[in-house]
């Protein structure tokens, strides 16, 4: 089993990637919960005054009628003019893709953005939708059963872990 | 567990059809979800997929318009296909027993019912006779509950007065006759509010108010002493006819909320009142109109609250 990239170090590279974008005025938007850290810290890391939104999927996700509402919503918060803009759509695990069509979903009842870009901290493999990031962090193929979840400290630290189907 | 008629076996919420025997986790977790609700009508598209497909039947057999009109508006919101049939006009005049009317509703593919009926227990009868994959909300049941009523209103409060367990809440008018009454306290006292007061005449409280957690007082203006939040209720007209109250303007001259009496709440005090206001007899207008007022609030946030009840019920299996 190979060692868990660094998710700092990843966060550090996505930066990068993102810098001309936003440069160029792109706005982030962060999918609940570990994408929001991260466009979070993204606009933290850029330094400049970035336009910054979070999504919660749940009201647009594909399995509500098998397994109902999740019990913790939050609030989705667009705070800027989803119309004409290029939106930095932020995630931690890009895996079957469907929370990616969930979140395009909500944001186009924002808005017609002009261009969304994916941007994901780690590419799990296994997709069962046509999705593809632009911006990728690290790729990392992985079995069915596991779970590989992104987590943050009480210092703000963000820490990839990975959990074995029992 | 499964005693109780509104949760499955695995705990969850299937029917909401009083608040009283819920517990305090699911009445937050309402709450919680009626928050992500609320920005929506900000938004370009104020609605979001959930119940697309689904079918609402709002079963009005007592008439009602902001309870009717905010369902309808909250079922829309959440992509599903409304019908509101006003059975007191239609087929009940023509004779036909509300089971038969459920059964016909189902034979049209319904899968929530909402319900408001004069009697009490009408929307219990109802849960108990569909199919298990049918949901059913009380909108209202006689004397008994009104639970998205008790609900919308402590959505209100805690926007307002975040901080449940220190408040000091005054229910002031008709608790007697009152479903909406009843609903609000229920709700109170489990999500932890320490002092919750009831301010009315003796003939318009049951006899065993205390019983249900509550301070009496005959008195408003020393119910109203120091109070966060002051809850109206309406007085029902067709009370004033009976032997239970003198008049209109004496019942105004008692329980009546003033300015003056408004005064000896908390200056940061908030005044509710679930509608249709009586003017000039539970409340002056210049309270109803006032800078305290949150009852149209009170109204927006029935919406949310409505939402986040037809969600949670439309995602439980039996």
């Amino acid at each position: 089993m190979q060692p868990l990239p660094d998710a700092e170090q990843l966060l550090a590279s996505l930066v990068g990637q993102i810098r001309p974008l936003l440069d160029a005025g792109a706005a982030l938007v962060g999918i609940h919960s570990g994408g929001a850290w991260l466009a979070q810290r993204i606009r933290e890391l850029h330094g400049a005054n970035i336009d910054l939104g979070m999504l919660d999927i749940s009201f647009y996700r594909d399995d509500f009628s098998r397994i109902g509402l999740h019990p913790q919503t939050k609030p989705s918060s667009i705070p800027f003019d989803v119309e004409g803009r290029h939106i930095i759509l932020v995630d931690d695990v890009l895996y079957t893709g469907r929370t990616i069509r969930a979140a395009m979903n909500e944001l186009f009842d924002y808005g017609r953005p002009a261009r969304i870009t994916l941007a994901v901290l780690v590419d799990r493999g296994g997709r069962e939708l046509p999705v593809e990031a632009q911006v990728v962090g690290a790729k990392l193929p992985l079995a069915a059963g596991q779970n590989l979840q992104l987590t943050r400290d009480d210092s703000g630290k963000l820490l990839l872990k990975l959990h074995e189907a029992a | 567990m499964s005693s109780n008629p509104q949760l499955n076996k695995n705990g969850k919420l299937k029917h909401l059809l009083s608040i009283e025997g819920l517990p305090a986790d699911i009445l937050r977790q309402i709450l919680d979800t009626a928050e992500s609700f609320v920005g929506m009508a900000q938004r370009e598209v104020k609605k979001v997929p959930l119940l697309r497909g689904k079918t609402v039947c709002n079963i009005f057999f007592e008439s009602s318009t902001r309870t009717r009109t905010t369902f309808e508006i909250a079922a829309k919101r959440l992509s599903a296909d409304v019908i509101t049939l006003n059975v007191s006009t239609s087929s009940q005049a023509k004779g036909e027993t509300i089971l038969d009317t459920v059964d016909n509703l189902i034979a049209m593919h319904a899968d929530m019912f909402v319900v408001r009926h004069s009697q009490s227990g009408a929307a219990h009868f109802i849960a108990r006779h569909v199919e298990p994959h049918i949901h059913v909300i009380n909108a209202g049941d006689g004397r008994h509950a009104h639970p998205t009523q008790g609900l919308l209103d402590m959505f209100t409060i805690r926007r307002y007065k975040p901080d449940m367990h220190n408040l000091r809440v005054a229910v002031v008018g008709d608790i007697l006759h009152s479903r909406v009454a009843r609903s609000e306290i229920h709700a109170l006292t489990t999500l932890g509010v320490p002092e919750v007061r009831v301010i009315a005449p003796k003939t318009l409280l049951p006899e065993d108010v205390e019983r249900l957690g509550v301070q009496v007082y005959h008195d408003m203006r020393a119910g109203l002493k120091d109070v966060d939040v002051v809850m109206m209720l309406r007085l029902q007209n067709e009370r004033m006819s009976g032997a239970l109250l003198p008049s209109a303007q004496e019942y105004f001259k008692c329980y009546g909320l003033t300015p003056d009496k408004l005064a000896l709440a908390r200056p940061d005090a908030i005044v509710m009142h679930p509608g249709p206001m009586n003017r000039g007899v539970e409340i002056d207008s210049a309270v109803a109109d006032g800078a305290q007022s949150v009852i149209l609030p009170q109204v927006t946030y029935g919406i949310a609250v409505r939402m986040a009840v037809m969600s949670m019920l439309a995602g439980v299996a039996a």
